[in-house]
């Protein structure tokens, strides 16, 4: 029991990640981004190869956010310059992200266990060396999703990140303050991207494996993250949006641990994801009508 | 100086809906003038504005600001000497942000959005004062979201956030038009003050004929994309809210509204 509890949260944090990135497009610009189910992988993808090569695990890391970050560019560029919608701008990179993908490193990829990953990596071990592998995950996880709010809420408060803002909320104001709204979304969705590549590239270290089908539905899950998130922590008011999602991300985990748990087959985890999302989203909209019928 | 220069625009050209807005329209403005543009729906005034800011492309003609041809700068480029204020409040400000967040984000237009704070905090007695000329209580708000405010406070940071830096013009698209009389009347007189204070050139469209009566010192009609009246200096001082309604009604006969 202890032991499920440790590795969901785990999971939590790690897609916490992922759901931050969310947090920019859904949140901050409001844009549908599906981008994401293609950067997941994408980072995973070249995470893999790069430790397979011998690639120092850490440096792993800042390439997959590198290559996210790319990803977020073509999407922002087709939806800005090529004045494409944003689901399909979306859509197009997703979907030339999975051939790609599959060219990085083919349709599975499995990274050996005598290969270091950040969990195993002599400077983790160096500090970490008396605890279990699934602590080790656990600790590390925790501080990459700790690591990653701090880096959210440093970025929004600059004057940058208060355009960024402003561009989600009011784009004609960003207009008139003598900034293009257009490089505003792209650099949004580059951000955003960087998070869910690096999101991926944690995953692939954690599971030692990338298979090309992995982004299936990491756009609705971390939605959900930060719907779930956000609803929560509606009323309170100095709760910081990164802080909620982190919250949303481990909760969200959980329910899907806990329907696993009941019996359920791993095969409908997917399923599970998209009813699970819908139940939130119906919640959602219930609380929300509460307040506006108040 | 700001210069349209045989402007000629066209909506939907070569279609069914084609509708000519302006066929070699002309106007000057000086300087330090504050102009109201008065005239019924559809004659151009809306048009003529986002023609000057660069949100609709024009067919024929130049805009030219102080001597220089700003036709093929883009809106958001424009806006470095241009502000402008909105008919509908929630348009000059950030619901989601706070009044210090929003009015730190004016303050640093024509500037650099890079990695610094984006708030300083030791501007905020700068906007304090500037927020208790208002006399609206604003000036403890400053952590409130704007969203929470009426549209009469919003209307008003929004015009502040608007001056806040240095400009040529100021755009005042029918900017009291969404707010009640008393409200309408207060940011009327803020917009004067401030217009004066700050020495803008300032165009303002309304539909309010008795401020364009009123306030500035020229006066311009337009009808079907053309000027039809321009009064300035004595000739506007002079010049009544009945002249001008019957020029209006004079119109509306004619064109059976």
């Amino acid at each position: 029991m202890f032991d499920m509890i440790i590795s969901t949260m785990t999971q939590g944090f790690i897609y916490a990640l992922l759901a931050y990135g969310i947090y920019i497009t859904y949140k901050i610009l409001d844009f549908p981004d599906l981008t994401v189910d293609g950067s997941f992988p994408l980072g995973a993808a070249v995470t893999a190869v790069l430790l397979v090569r011998g690639v120092n695990p850490y440096l792993t890391l800042l390439a997959a956010a590198a290559v996210g970050a790319v990803a977020g560019l073509c999407t922002g560029l087709i939806h800005v310059k090529c004045r494409v919608r944003d689901l399909l701008a979306g859509i197009i990179t997703m979907t030339g992200l999975y051939s790609i993908n599959l060219q990085i490193a083919g349709s599975n990829l499995t990274v050996e266990r005598a290969i270091d990953t950040i969990f195993t990596a002599p400077p983790v071990m160096a500090v970490l060396g008396d605890t279990t592998l699934m602590v080790r995950k656990f600790i590390i996880s925790f501080l990459l999703a700790v690591l990653g709010k701090i880096i959210m809420d440093l970025y929004l408060k600059t004057k940058s990140g208060l355009l960024l803002r402003a561009v989600g909320n009011n784009a004609a104001l960003v207009t008139t303050l003598a900034k293009d709204k257009g490089n505003m979304k792209i650099l949004g969705l580059v951000i955003a991207n960087a998070f869910v590549a690096l999101s991926g590239a944690v995953v692939c270290h954690e599971q030692r494996a990338f298979s090309a089908t992995m982004g299936t539905g990491q756009m609705v899950f971390g939605l959900a993250a930060v719907i779930i998130g956000s609803t929560i922590f509606k009323k309170f008011d100095f709760v910081k949006g990164t802080t909620a999602v982190v919250v949303g991300s481990v909760l969200y985990k959980a329910c899907i641990q806990v329907a696993i748990n009941l019996g359920l087959p791993a095969n409908l985890l997917k399923l599970i994801t998209s009813v699970l999302f819908l139940v939130v989203l119906v919640l959602g909209n219930a609380t929300g009508k509460e307040k506006a019928d108040a | 100086m700001l210069e349209l220069k045989h402007i000629t625009k066209i909506y939907n050209p070569g279609t069914v809906t084609e509708t000519c807005v302006f066929n070699d329209f002309n106007l000057a403005v000086d300087n330090g003038s504050f102009v109201s543009v008065v005239g019924s729906n559809g004659s151009g005034k809306t048009s003529m504005l986002n023609i000057i800011c660069g949100n609709i492309p024009i067919s024929q003609g130049k805009v030219v600001i102080n001597g220089v041809n700003i036709n093929s700068q883009k809106d958001f480029r424009r806006y470095r000497t241009i502000g402008r204020v909105y008919q509908d409040p929630a348009m000059g400000t950030c619901p989601d942000l706070t009044i210090l967040e929003n009015m730190s984000l004016a303050d640093n237009k024509g500037k650099r959005f890079g990695l610094s704070r984006g708030i300083n905090r030791r501007r905020a007695p700068f906007y304090k004062e500037q927020l208790a000329a208002l006399n609206l209580g604003l000036e403890d708000k400053l952590s409130v979201k704007m969203g929470s405010l009426s549209g009469g406070q919003r209307q008003a940071v929004a015009l502040l956030m608007a001056t806040m830096t240095s400009l040529d013009f100021l755009i005042l698209d029918e900017h009291t038009a969404a707010l009640d009389p008393k409200t309408a009347d207060t940011i009327m007189g803020l917009t004067d003050k401030i217009i004066r204070e700050k020495k803008l050139t300032a165009i303002m469209v309304t539909h309010n004929l008795r401020y364009a009566v009123e306030y500035g010192d020229r006066l311009i009609m337009m009808d079907k994309g053309q000027v039809v009246i321009d009064k300035s200096g004595e000739e506007k001082k002079a010049l009544t809210v009945d002249d001008v309604l019957h020029v209006f009604n004079t119109i509306s006969i004619e064109c059976g509204n």
